[in-house]
């Protein structure tokens, strides 16, 4: 009925002669719009991303774990996410301690203002992130650092406070110049919006909700890249993107299963799906006289149907999870799979003591198997993880009330109050699993939501913290996450996959295994420097 | 005239100066926390610590008299402070977006008057004949349809059906330099889709005036007389018929406003109105107070405009009586 009427709306005599006008006066200002940025021009590329950095400094944060384009850290991580040099001309050496790191620098590198790249601007970037007056809120993840210095032009030496394994993943933390950014504030100066590096790209224009434009660097130290022009339209809704991709207007983009389906039968474009260490949970919160019962949380681990939700939730782009670790990862620890069990998860509440009542929902103690369970409001994905695990619990006799909110409503009740949390940065164990369940952390921030404490993870996490040997470091989080099966602080649900879909006109396009948030650096345009047209 | 715009002028300054507080008192009674907006995602891994040395380097541990009274003399100065959200001072902000917003809301302003009133006086001259139902049904169903919607519909049939218009933004993604005729051929479907969404009000307001105009006794006796026709129309009914299309003028601006909102965001256009959004989400303080000065003043200017025209097109309504 409405469509019939806003049809006849726009046969109205005015509407028409309008359209009509607006075509004319289009096709005569220039050549259609969509044409000139796509399919024609082979060394430009144009894809839609969903949301934009708040700032282009690295100093406030920008490209912290890499793939800046602009920039380039000591290290960068390829495809495997293995580390390999980058601005350093190796891995770094380590002290026997494990405190010291030194990275030789590469020579010959400059900014792409034509100035040389010195060991004074790494001491520079690191020293000025660390200083408190930088409004950067990731400081913390260089938390172990305790001193930074050059030696000379091309030998910089880090100082750490405790011996911290993932040390050398957090130096590929992009590195700005001195020449630059150090006149300025660092907090307001416009090195946020017109940064200079030594990176393959150049900025060429930020218009801020709009786009974001590169070129390339001619004098890249890597070899100038094949694809000249480089843009980032930003476009937050999913609809809107996926109508501009098929409009010839974007290359590529990134979208929702749904929305990418649209686009399996055509023949120029091709979906990329990027494997991920973007994971959703349950927090099951030690202070709740329900959720901090060992069996509970045992019993939800069983109860859960992990396979239903990457079937029907996300459409098959994922995976089940059971814990911060990717079933697909080297760290994953092997045998800890759970299989949707609902037998055993009533046998583990019977054993324990919850009978059911009369509503069929357990007691114990006079005390209901019921708690509420907390969702970002307007977060759909999270919304379906929460009405079906709720619905999974249902039937091993535990009441779920979902309740959706804002992150304020919820943080005051994360204490003793169920959230469906999300999360997840690949390179190193250590960051997840770290802030997720160190006891110590309990309740700093959204670090250890569940406020998890367990003495064997503990120690575990400490000892995969410290040890610079691999071996070793792999037993730990095997440890931690053998844990995790005997105590579950948290259900985890899914791993979820990134899906992209771009036009099949470049050879050298891969994926890397992608954190949670939905960077600039992700997306199979982490390294279009390296992209080449199709022959 | 001249006294009625003097008069408004001198009111201005107290209706912005609690407008501002207002908007400070609101913001610091909202729930959210400017300090997780400056964080955004990086805040869900931040420290507590990290966390407090924001929040005293951000100044919004003050309180809310402070912050207001810092900013208000820090203003009037010409410093317009910090946006937190954009990490730009906000005279930047305002100064990179404004022009494109501006640009848009006026074109599409020209397009509802133009078109709403002339389609408004073809219809009113004979109203229930065809033009009549035809557009007055179009508008109807256009008044209930959202902008956002509109703005959708239009990139389906212009940019995807017959690939006459681009689909969004300033100009073609792949181009950096701002051209004219790329900034106008992708300001079309934007201002015409904002423009249309606006065009109802004038029109049937235009169209029942005229059309109440043709029925009054001065209009019957000029065509008693023998005048044209067209004397008629312009020169007696448009002119009574015109009058509450001015008071609509001025009274639609905040609409337009709120309008070009939505188109923005569907157009990806890089105007104001998605830094207001932004703004106000992350209780970004500095940048929230420059704009809703801007918006206010937008809508007293308005105000103004419309009291002003309503005195030249009808002079017994006078200034300010």
């Amino acid at each position: 009925m409405a469509a019939r009427s806003i049809h006849g709306a726009m046969r109205g005599a005015g509407a028409a002669a309008l359209a009509g006008a607006l075509a004319l006066t289009a096709s005569a200002c220039s050549n259609p719009g969509g044409e000139s940025g796509g399919t024609a021009v082979k060394d430009t590329a144009v894809v839609g991303i969903a949301y934009e950095p708040e700032t282009l400094s690295p100093l406030l944060g920008y490209g912290k774990d890499g793939n800046s384009k602009i920039f380039d850290g000591l290290l960068t991580q390829d495809a495997d996410m293995k580390l390999k040099p980058a601005l350093a001309v190796a891995l770094p050496e380590v002290s026997a301690d494990r405190l010291t790191y030194t990275f030789k620098l590469r020579k010959g590198v400059t900014f792409s203002d034509g100035k040389p790249f010195t060991a004074k601007d790494v001491v520079f970037t690191y020293s000025t992130i660390l200083d408190p007056k930088t409004n950067n809120p990731s400081k913390g993840e260089l938390d172990a650092v305790k001193e930074v210095r050059a030696e000379g032009d091309d030998t910089v030496v880090f100082t750490l406070k405790y011996p911290y394994a993932p040390f050398a993943q957090r130096t590929v933390l992009p590195i700005v110049p001195e020449h630059i950014a150090g006149k300025q504030d660092v907090n307001t100066g416009d090195f946020a919006t017109a940064p200079v590096g030594t990176g393959p790209y150049k900025l060429v224009k930020w218009s801020k909700s709009e786009k974001i434009a590169f070129e390339a660097n001619p004098s890249y130290w890597g070899g100038a890249p094949k694809v000249k022009k480089f843009t980032m339209a930003v476009i937050k809704d999913d609809d809107v993107r996926a109508t501009r991709l098929r409009s010839g207007d974007l290359d590529g983009a990134i979208l929702p299963p749904n929305l990418a389906q649209g686009f399996e039968k055509d023949k120029h474009k091709k979906t990329w799906t990027a494997k991920t260490y973007d994971y959703r949970n349950v927090t099951l919160p030690t202070g709740n006289k329900v959720t901090g019962d060992t069996a509970v949380r045992r019993a939800l681990d069983l109860a859960v149907d992990r396979e239903a939700m990457v079937d029907k939730i996300l459409d098959g782009a994922g995976k089940p999870a059971y814990g911060p670790v990717p079933t697909g990862s080297p760290w994953f620890a092997k045998g800890t799979e759970r299989p949707h069990d609902l037998a055993g998860a009533k046998k583990i509440l019977d054993e324990a003591g919850w009978k059911p009542g009369a509503d069929g929902i357990r007691e114990k103690d006079g005390v209901r198997a019921a708690f509420p369970l907390w969702y970002l409001s307007g977060d759909k994905l999270r919304q379906d993880h929460a009405l079906a695990y709720a619905s999974d619990a249902k039937k091993a006799g535990i009441e779920i009330t979902t309740k959706s909110g804002t992150w304020e409503v919820i943080e005051p009740r994360m204490k003793d109050e169920a959230v469906l949390a999300g999360g997840g940065s690949p390179g190193d164990p250590d960051f997840d699993q770290y802030t997720l369940l160190k006891s110590s952390l309990a309740g700093d921030g959204f670090n250890n939501m569940a406020w998890y404490t367990d003495p064997a993870v503990d120690k575990a996490l400490d000892d995969g913290r410290r040890s610079g040997d691999t071996a070793v470091r792999k037993a730990a989080y095997d440890t931690v996450q053998r844990e995790l099966v005997k105590n579950p602080g948290y259900t985890f649900l899914t791993h979820i996959d990134h899906l992209y879909v771009v036009n099949d006109r470049w050879d050298g396009l891969s994926t890397q295994t992608e954190p949670h948030d939905h960077g600039l650096a992700s997306g199979p345009w982490w390294n279009v420097e390296t992209w080449a047209p199709k022959k | 005239m001249a006294r009625m715009a003097g008069r408004r002028t001198l009111f201005a300054g107290p209706v912005l100066l609690v407008v501002t507080f207002g908007v400070f008192a609101v913001a610091a009674a909202s729930p959210f926390d400017p300090v997780k907006a400056y964080a955004g995602t990086a805040g869900l891994t931040a420290s507590q610590d990290n966390l407090d040395q924001l929040r005293a380097n951000l100044g919004v541990d003050q309180p809310l008299v402070t912050r207001w009274w810092d900013w208000l003399t820090a203003a009037l100065t010409g410093d317009l402070g910090d946006s937190s959200t954009l990490r730009q001072p906000v005279a930047d902000v305002i100064g990179d977006r404004l022009g494109w917003s501006v640009l848009l809301a006026a074109t599409a302003f020209l397009v509802a008057i133009v078109l709403g009133t002339g389609l408004g006086v073809l219809a009113g001259r004979r109203p229930g004949g065809w033009l009549d139902r035809c557009v007055s049904s179009a508008a109807y169903t256009l008044e209930a349809a959202p902008a956002f919607w509109l703005g959708l519909l239009a990139i389906w049939f212009f940019a995807l059906k017959l690939d006459v218009l681009p689909a969004g933004g300033l100009t073609d993604t792949a181009s950096d330099t701002v051209t004219f005729g790329q900034v106008a051929n992708h300001l079309v479907l934007p201002a015409a889709v904002l423009g249309i969404s606006q065009l109802p009000w004038f029109y049937l307001y235009v169209r029942q005036g005229v059309a109440d105009a043709l029925e009054e006794d001065p209009v019957r006796g000029a065509r008693a007389r023998g005048l044209s026709e067209r004397t008629v129309l312009l020169g007696h009914a448009l002119r009574s018929g015109m009058l509450p299309m001015l008071t609509l003028v001025g009274s639609r601006v905040p609409e337009l406003i709120t309008g070009a909102l939505l188109v923005e965001t569907v157009f990806s256009w890089p105007g104001i109105a998605a830094a207001t959004v932004q703004a106000a989400t992350s209780v970004d303080f500095p940048l929230l107070a420059a704009l809703t000065v801007l918006a206010t003043a937008a809508v007293l200017l308005g105000n103004l405009l419309s009291d002003l025209l309503y005195g030249i097109a009808d002079p017994r309504v006078g200034f300010d009586g």
